[in-house]
């Protein structure tokens, strides 16, 4: 298992180097849920171009571009209310969920537009996972909240053997190990959301979206939470919003600032670099302004 | 400022004339005390009617209640009246009522509430909806005499249990919708959204998540529309159920009668004999009410155990 992991994960890097692309084709056109033909090592980056984002009428993020490199982790920063939780839902297209929510533009994962004609979001939202703010275990026991995901989505293997795995990963599996019986609502709020990532990680997604995982916790659990993180980039592709400048700091590899100029503007991403550029040496007045804590 | 009893005064105003609270501390107790006595009235009020009248019924009713009076048909004396046929007649109607209304009201509560779009039809028929849950029951009556006993008496058997039971249905099925929506608005998106994030389809939230813990609410609002339906007597005669019936029926094709109609049969009766048996009736009635409701009740809180 261990030389097994070191193996994938120099194909990984050197992937990464490569800018995946063209690699990947023929997934696109791999509907309706056997998808087992993605080979354990890949880790796809994502691309976004001119993504803007409606409620209605309403514009909440305008024309963002961006590339969100694999098996790295990218923040997202900026003040309240600028786009960053609509944007990170366009990712999965979980924005259109909401009724008469639209997007415009491309978003890339690999090389397949998810938001290309006959493209099923079913497939696309098992491929990139999604935390949320707040927890949201299902009313169902430990065990089950992580398989039922994987259940659903058809996997075939040894479920004792996933969820263990899946739980390990979260860094929850020693605390849950002897109430697995027992239903998700049992477990702190912490605990609560290494269970959703235990549950997104399940269905082995290739990137993982997470939109303010850590605001409703306290300091330990936030914690946990971050070094979790940086266990799952070395799999995973992580994006994650953030408040929190320090955590951004900590954790990202990348940072991206989103900045609305005047009231009742759609969000921009208004700078978009390395985490150290972004909070040493940032190229715009307003990301350093925001970075050093001067507003928002 | 002195301080008399029962009066007080906290934190006086400064010299530049603070704000000042004056207040009898025992004047606003006792205004408690009055309502919370005024409450408590109104509460009585409805609790002592029902147990006056339980009383009156059990009084006249329970000497008269026997094995006989439960196996025996209608007859024209009232000695050896028995209320069989109408026992058995109510439970097919409240079986058959609630097969055919629980799935109808709980599949379009979730249309509604899960797959509508949010636009002028769906809103119309929910405005409808709940007028539909305000329409006297005898309206329910005359359209069930004229769809299911009259149009669709080749399926329906006419006058039969089906077209009775199908007309109870019509009669509580927006109850149950209205009941089984607001369960399902109870439960918060972050449930869906969980769901839908991890690659489910909307059937596979619906099914594993949302129905299970929508189920105590939707059983609460099916309890109370089935006690309706099954104490329901004006609709029931408009499609006509029989007031007197010599076999017991074994299909839902057969004419039958129903509890609420015996019993209204006998009292409209002279002899004093019947008045007793309708007393009797009315208690087989509530005995039938109790059971169906703790058995629902006990369902409703296994299910809430396992959400």
């Amino acid at each position: 298992m261990g030389s097994r992991r070191k193996e994938t994960r120099e194909v990984r890097e050197v992937r990464s180097l490569s800018e995946v692309s063209g690699e990947r084709s023929g997934i696109g056109g791999d509907q309706g849920g056997q998808a087992s033909t993605v080979p354990e090592a890949s880790t796809l980056g994502m691309k976004i171009e001119g993504l803007s984002a409606y409620y209605g009428s309403f514009k909440a993020v305008t024309d963002v571009s961006m590339e969100i490199r694999p098996n790295k982790v990218t923040a997202l920063i900026g003040p309240s209310g600028c786009g960053k939780s609509t944007f990170i839902r366009c990712l999965n297209r979980m924005h259109e969920v909401i009724p008469n929510a639209r997007t415009e533009g491309e978003v890339l994962l690999g090389d397949q537009d998810i938001y290309a004609k006959g493209t099923d979001p079913v497939t696309i939202r098992r491929r990139i996972g999604m935390v949320f703010q707040k927890p949201n275990p299902f009313s169902k026991s430990i065990y089950e909240n992580v398989a039922w995901g994987a259940r659903i989505n058809g996997y075939k293997g040894d479920m004792d053997e996933l969820v263990e795995r899946s739980l390990k990963r979260a860094a929850l599996w020693d605390e849950v190990k002897d109430k697995l019986k027992k239903s998700g609502f049992d477990l702190s709020g912490g605990q609560q959301q290494r269970l959703v990532i235990a549950r997104t990680l399940a269905v082995e997604p290739e990137v993982i979206l997470m939109d303010e995982p850590a605001s409703a916790l306290d300091p330990v659990s936030t914690q946990k939470i971050e070094d979790t993180m940086q266990d799952l980039k070395e799999r995973y592709t992580v994006v994650i919003v953030t408040h929190n400048m320090q955590q951004a700091a900590r954790i990202s590899d990348y940072t991206g600032f989103f900045y609305i100029e005047n009231m009742g503007d759609p969000g921009r991403l208004w700078e978009f670099d390395e985490t150290t550029k972004i909070f040493s040496s940032p190229s715009r007045k307003e990301t350093e302004d925001y970075v050093t804590g001067r507003f928002g | 400022m002195a301080t008399k009893s029962g009066t007080q005064t906290t934190r006086k105003g400064g010299p530049e004339g603070g704000p000042v609270f004056e207040s009898s501390t025992s004047m606003r107790h006792a205004l408690d005390w009055v309502f919370a006595v005024l409450v408590f009235a109104a509460t009585m009020v409805g609790l002592v009617v029902l147990v006056v009248l339980l009383v009156d019924i059990a009084r006249d009713g329970l000497p008269r209640l026997s094995w006989d009076f439960l196996t025996s048909f209608a007859s024209v004396f009232p000695e050896s009246s028995g209320i069989y046929p109408a026992l058995l007649g109510s439970l097919w109607l409240l079986a058959l009522t609630a097969i055919i209304s629980v799935p109808l009201g709980i599949g379009a509560a979730i249309y509604l509430e899960e797959y509508a779009p949010d636009n002028w039809l769906t809103r119309l028929i929910e405005v409808n909806i709940s007028n539909l849950a305000g329409v006297p029951s005898i309206i329910y009556g005359l359209l069930g005499l004229g769809i299911f006993v009259n149009l669709l008496g080749d399926i329906t058997g006419g006058q039969s249990i089906l077209s009775g039971a199908l007309t109870l249905s019509l009669l509580i099925l927006p109850v149950i919708i209205i009941a089984t929506r607001e369960a399902l608005r109870t439960i918060p998106g972050a449930v869906r959204e969980g769901g839908y994030a991890l690659g489910a389809t909307r059937w596979e939230v619906i099914k594993s998540h949302l129905l299970p813990m929508a189920l105590p609410g939707a059983l609460t609002g099916t309890i109370l529309a089935l006690s309706r339906a099954i104490g329901e007597t004006a609709p029931l005669i408009v499609v006509g159920a029989a007031t007197y019936i010599t076999f017991a029926p074994d299909s839902p094709l057969t004419a039958y009668s129903a509890l609420p109609i015996q019993i209204y049969s006998w009292v409209s009766q002279p002899q004093p004999g019947f008045q007793t048996a309708a007393a009797a009736g009315i208690v087989v009635l509530m005995a039938v009410l109790l059971l169906t409701n703790s058995i629902a009740i006990w369902l409703r809180n296994r299910y809430q155990r396992r959400a």
